[in-house]
C-alpha cells in the first residue's frame, strides 16, 4: 500500500476538539461542574453531543461570550459565570476550560481564577468558595483525547496536595474509557484489596440510576479529597500513553510527590490485561482474584472455541490512538489480520506500537495511519476491501457504503443503544467484544447466506 | 421554586393569569446559567444545512464541523452533499499566521471534488477573531471556479442563534434573483422555514400540488441552488418557522415584490390555515375549493384517528421548550385538540409579540419562559407536575430523569410531523412515550411510580 494522498481539507473527522475531553473528564470528579470559557454554542454543541451517546443529563456552564467581551475580554462573564454556578449548582468544584475564542483573545484564564477566589461573593462566604480547575483546551491545539489528558493533569496538578505519609493507595488513571469500564476497573481494584483512586471516575455520573430528580449534579465521580490525596499514593498506574501532555497527570505525581510511575496500554485483549493484572499482583502483593483468573480462563477458551470464525477476516479500525492499538493487539490475540488502523489524532509512535503488538501474531502489520479523517479511511478501506469495521458509529457511513458491519466501541455512539454500559477493558471486556465480534459476523453470514443455516 | 430561579432571569419566566402579561426576552444568556441556546454558527448552519447540491465548508476548529456532521434529519430527493462535514480543520499555525491560504486550498480541492452548485463558507469565532478575510477568498475561488462561493458571516460570539439566521438569509439572498424564471406558474409558491425534516416538504409540496399551487424552491428543505436562484419567480413566500427565514422573505419582498405569508403545518387548525391562506392570496375560487377539497379528503382520514388518540391522551399534562415559538403555537393548539393541557411553554429565541401570542393561546396558570435552563424547566417541571415533555434532545434527560414521557420535536427528529399525517404521528409518538408501561416501575415526580400508587 502506497502512502496515501495527503489533503488540506478535512472531511468527516475522525475526532472531536479538546473541550470536549476536558469536559468529559471533569464529568468524572465529585460535585464537578464542567465550565466552557467561551461562547454559548460551544457548550450547548458539546453537551448535545455527549447526551446522545450517554443518555444522560450533561450540564456544561458556559460564560456565554458576546461581541462586547471578545473585544474587551472575557473575564467579568467568566466571574459573574462562576458565581452563579457556584449559588445554583452548589458546585463542589468547576472545572474551567478554554475555548479557541478564549484562547485567541488572550485571557488569563489561570489569573482571572485567582483573581476571582480573591474577591469571591459567594452565598455561604468566602469559605464554601469550592476549587476551580482552570485547563488550556483551545479547540485548535489538538483532539478530545488531548483536552480529557489535560484536564486530568489540570486536577492533579492544581488539587494534588503536599505529600503525607504513604496511604499505600494505587492511583489509576484510566484514560478516556466507558462507565462500564471504570465501574470495572474499580471492581478489579477492590477484588485485590487495594485502596484506589480512579480519575477521572464517570462510572456513575455519565451512568445513573432513575430517582425521579434531576440531580443538578448527579452522584458519583472521584472524591475531592481523593484526588488530594494522590500525591501519597505507593503508586500511580496511567493507562493509554498516546495525546497526553507533557508532563501527564503521572508525571505530576511522580515529578512533585515522589510517587513512582506505571504506564501501561489501554488493557484491551488478553496480553495487556495481562500486564495490568501483572502490574496489581506487584502492588497488592497478592495473586490475581480467583473470579479475575476464572474470567481469563474462560477468555481463552473463548478464543479456542471462536477461532476458527475468526481466521482470516479483515478488519479496519479507528478511532483514539490508545484504543486503535488496544483493538490491534486484541484482534492480533484472535487471528483477525487488521488491514488499516488509523487515528484522527496526530500522536507520533502510534505505528510503531501497532508494529510491537501484532509482531509474531499477525501476517503482517497493520497499515497505520494517523491525522485522518473518514475521507482517507474510506480512501483506503475501499482498496482494502475488509469484511468489518470497529471503531465508533462516525464510522456508520462507511461501513454502509462497504456493506460491512460495524462493531461500535469507543467514544461516540450516536446511533445504537448503551454506549456507557459498553465492557472492552480487561478479560471480562475482552470476552464479551470477542463474543460481539463474532456473533457480528454470524449474523452477516446467516443473514446472506441463501440456504439460512440453522447451526453455524 | 424561587431559589433555582437566577435573580436576572426573573422577569424571563411569566405564569399566565397572574397579573397583565409582561416578559422579558431576546437577552444574552446569562453567563453561568447553562443555556440551553447555541450560537450564532449554529443558527446559520442549521438553516443552510438541507441545501444539498451545495458545499457547506466550516472555516475553523475541528470541533465546530465535527458537531453539526450529519446533525438534522433533513432529506434530499437527490444530490446529499449536505450530509457530509468539512471543515479546515484549523491549527495553532494557522491561527497566528492566518488561515487565508488554507481556506482558499481546501476550498479548492473540495470544489473539485464534489463539482458542487455553490460553496457556502462559514465564518467560526476564530476567524473573526485572527481577521481572515474570507470574502476576498471566496471572491477568487468565485472567480477561479465559475460557481457561487458565499461567505456566511457566522462568528459564534456575534449574538445568538437568530443573528446566525440572519446571516444564512444574506447568503441565500446573493442566491436569489441570478437564475431564470421562465416557465414557472403564476400560481407558485416557495416554502421557506420548511427544512424537509423526515420527508416533510414532500407531504406539503403534495398538498399544494393536489391545489394546483407549484413550488419553485423549498428554503431551505430538500433545497436545490438552482431552486434559490430562481426563487424570485414565485408568487409567494410561505414561511414558518418564526425566526430563521422571514427576513430573506422580507429582502426578497423588498427587491423582488414578493409577497409573503407566516404558515405553520403542525396539527390540523394550522395546517389547514395555511392551505386556506394561500388560495386566499391567489384569489381564484377554484383554487380555494380545491384547498377545502384536500382538507376534507386528508382530514377524512385522519380524524378518526385523532379522536381514538383523545379518548387515551385527554387530561394528560404536557410541557413545551422548543427553539421557536411559532412552533410553540401550534404545538399548544395541538395538544388541546388531543384533549391535552400545557402547563409550560417555552422557546429559545422568541420574541416579545411570540410570547403576547403564546399567552393568549394558553390556559390560566400556563408557565410561559424564555431561554430557560435545565435547573428552571426542571424547578417547574415539578412544580406543575407533566406527563410529557417536548422538546431536543438536550431536554430528553430532563424529562426521563424527572420520570416524565418525551417527544423529540427538534431539527433531529426522524418522524414526519407536519400535515394530517403528520397530526397522527405526532399522537402515536406521545402515545409510545404517555402509555407506556415503564412509568408503572419508575419512580416519578410526585411520589412512586404510578404502579406503587395504584396498589396502595
Amino acid at each position: 500500500m502506497s502512502k496515501a494522498p495527503a489533503y488540506v481539507s478535512t472531511t468527516n473527522a475522525c475526532k472531536a476538539c479538546m473541550p470536549l475531553g476536558a469536559c468529559l473528564a471533569f464529568k468524572g470528579v465529585e460535585g464537578c461542574v464542567p465550565f466552557l470559557h467561551g461562547s454559548q454554542g460551544c457548550a450547548t454543541y458539546m453537551r448535545r453531543y455527549l447526551i446522545s451517546h450517554y443518555r444522560e443529563p450533561v450540564d456544561i456552564a458556559s460564560s456565554s461570550l458576546g461581541e462586547k467581551q471578545a473585544i474587551y475580554g472575557g473575564g467579568p462573564n467568566l466571574k459573574q459565570g462562576l458565581v452563579n454556578v457556584m449559588n445554583k449548582y452548589q458546585a463542589r468544584a468547576i472545572g474551567v476550560a478554554t475555548t479557541c475564542l478564549t484562547e485567541t483573545i488572550g485571557d488569563d484564564v489561570p489569573g482571572l481564577v485567582r483573581e476571582f477566589l480573591g474577591q469571591a461573593k459567594v452565598e455561604g462566604g468566602a469559605a464554601s468558595v469550592p476549587p476551580v480547575i482552570a485547563v488550556s483546551t483551545p479547540s485548535f491545539g489538538g483532539t478530545h483525547l488531548q483536552g480529557f489528558h489535560r484536564a486530568v493533569a489540570a486536577l492533579v496538578a492544581q488539587l494534588a496536595t503536599t505529600a503525607g505519609p504513604s496511604n499505600g493507595q494505587v492511583n489509576l488513571l484510566p484514560g478516556l474509557v466507558s462507565p462500564a469500564d471504570a465501574r470495572y476497573l474499580k471492581e478489579v481494584l477492590a477484588d485485590f484489596g487495594l485502596t484506589g483512586v480512579l480519575l477521572p471516575d464517570i462510572s456513575l455520573t455519565l451512568d445513573g440510576v432513575a430517582k425521579a430528580e434531576y440531580e443538578l449534579i448527579p452522584e458519583g465521580g472521584t472524591p475531592l479529597r481523593d484526588i488530594a490525596a494522590m500525591g501519597s499514593a505507593a503508586a500511580t498506574i496511567q493507562l493509554g500513553c498516546f495525546a497526553m501532555p507533557n508532563p501527564s497527570a503521572g508525571q505530576i505525581l511522580a515529578s512533585r510527590f515522589g510517587v513512582p510511575l506505571v504506564s501501561l496500554n489501554l488493557p484491551l485483549g488478553l496480553r495487556a490485561s495481562d500486564a495490568l493484572f501483572q502490574c496489581l499482583e506487584r502492588h497488592s502483593g497478592r495473586p490475581t482474584p480467583e473470579r479475575h483468573a476464572r474470567e481469563r480462563g474462560q477468555l481463552l477458551d473463548a478464543f479456542v472455541d471462536g477461532h476458527k470464525y475468526l481466521a482470516g477476516v479483515k478488519a479496519v479500525v479507528y478511532g483514539e490512538e490508545d484504543l486503535a492499538l488496544g483493538l490491534c493487539s486484541f484482534l492480533a490475540e484472535v487471528g483477525v489480520q487488521v488491514v488499516l488502523a488509523a487515528s484522527g489524532g496526530e500522536s507520533p509512535g502510534l505505528a510503531q506500537a501497532v508494529a510491537e503488538v501484532s509482531d509474531g501474531l499477525a501476517p503482517q502489520a497493520p497499515l497505520v495511519r494517523s491525522g485522518v479523517d473518514f475521507h482517507q479511511i474510506g480512501e483506503q478501506a475501499r482498496a482494502l476491501k475488509p469484511d468489518l469495521l470497529i471503531g465508533n458509529s462516525k464510522g456508520q457511513t462507511l461501513a454502509r457504503e462497504l456493506r460491512v458491519p460495524l462493531v461500535r466501541v469507543g467514544f461516540p455512539i450516536h446511533d445504537r443503544f448503551g454506549a456507557g454500559r459498553i465492557l472492552t477493558l480487561g478479560y471480562r471486556g475482552a470476552l464479551a467484544l470477542l463474543d460481539g465480534l463474532i456473533n457480528t459476523l454470524l449474523e452477516k453470514r446467516q443473514a446472506d447466506n441463501p440456504v439460512g443455516y440453522g447451526y453455524l | 421554586m424561587a431559589s433555582v430561579i437566577f435573580e436576572e432571569r426573573r422577569d424571563q419566566i411569566v405564569t399566565k393569569g397572574e397579573a397583565p402579561f409582561r416578559i422579558s426576552c431576546d437577552k444574552e444568556s446569562l453567563a453561568g446559567a447553562v443555556s440551553q441556546r447555541a450560537c450564532v454558527f449554529c443558527g446559520s448552519r442549521v438553516v443552510l444545512y438541507p441545501i444539498a447540491d451545495a458545499l457547506h465548508l466550516v472555516h475553523g476548529p475541528i470541533g465546530c464541523a465535527a458537531y453539526t456532521w450529519d446533525i438534522r434529519g433533513a432529506l434530499s430527493s437527490g444530490p446529499e452533499l449536505h450530509r457530509l462535514s468539512f471543515s479546515t480543520d484549523l491549527r495553532e499555525q494557522d491561527v497566528i499566521f492566518g488561515g487565508e491560504k488554507k481556506l482558499e486550498r481546501a476550498l479548492i480541492e473540495l470544489i473539485d471534488r464534489h463539482s458542487p452548485n455553490a460553496a457556502f463558507v462559514y465564518s467560526t469565532c476564530i476567524v473573526g477573531l485572527i481577521g481572515d478575510d474570507l470574502a476576498a477568498v471566496c471572491k477568487r475561488v468565485q472567480q477561479a471556479k465559475g460557481i457561487p462561493v458565499i461567505p456566511v458571516m457566522s462568528e459564534g460570539f456575534k449574538g445568538n442563534k437568530r443573528a446566525g439566521y440572519a446571516a444564512a438569509c444574506r447568503a441565500m439572498f446573493s442566491l436569489v434573483g441570478t437564475g431564470d424564471t421562465a416557465g414557472i406558474p403564476t400560481h407558485s409558491v416557495n416554502l421557506l422555514g420548511d427544512f424537509n425534516l423526515a420527508g416533510e416538504i414532500w407531504i406539503i409540496r403534495d398538498y399544494l400540488e393536489r391545489m394546483g399551487v407549484g413550488v419553485v424552491a423549498g428554503i431551505t428543505g430538500d433545497g436545490r441552488v438552482a431552486d434559490l436562484q430562481r426563487a424570485h419567480g414565485a408568487g409567494l413566500n410561505v414561511v414558518q418557522c418564526s425566526g430563521s427565514t422571514m427576513e430573506l422573505a422580507k429582502m426578497m419582498q423588498e427587491a423582488f415584490g414578493v409577497p409573503f405569508i407566516r404558515a405553520s403545518y403542525f396539527g390540523v387548525d394550522d395546517m389547514a390555515g395555511a392551505l386556506y391562506d394561500i388560495a386566499a392570496h391567489f384569489g381564484e375560487p377554484a383554487l380555494m375549493e380545491r384547498a377545502k377539497q384536500v382538507v376534507r379528503e386528508e382530514l377524512a382520514v385522519v380524524y378518526p384517528q385523532i379522536m381514538e388518540a383523545r379518548r387515551r391522551l385527554a387530561g394528560k399534562k404536557v410541557a413545551i421548550y422548543v427553539g421557536g415559538a411559532f412552533k410553540a403555537f401550534s404545538l399548544v393548539k395541538s395538544f388541546r385538540l388531543l384533549g391535552m393541557q400545557t402547563v409550560l411553554v417555552g422557546s429559545q429565541t422568541g420574541t416579545e409579540e411570540d410570547y403576547q401570542e403564546l399567552a393568549a393561546i394558553t390556559d390560566p396558570g400556563t408557565v410561559i419562559v424564555d431561554d430557560a435552563n435545565p435547573l428552571e424547566l426542571m424547578s417547574i417541571l415539578k412544580e406543575k407536575g407533566a406527563d410529557v415533555f417536548v422538546g431536543g434532545v438536550k431536554e430528553r434527560p430532563i424529562a426521563y430523569k424527572l420520570g416524565i414521557g418525551f417527544c423529540d420535536h427538534n431539527h433531529e427528529r426522524k418522524l414526519a410531523l407536519e400535515g394530517f399525517v403528520g397530526i397522527i404521528n405526532f399522537a402515536r409518538e406521545i402515545e409510545r412515550t404517555v402509555l407506556s408501561p415503564v412509568w408503572n416501575f419508575v419512580p416519578r415526580i410526585g411520589g412512586a411510580p404510578l404502579g406503587a400508587r395504584r396498589a396502595a
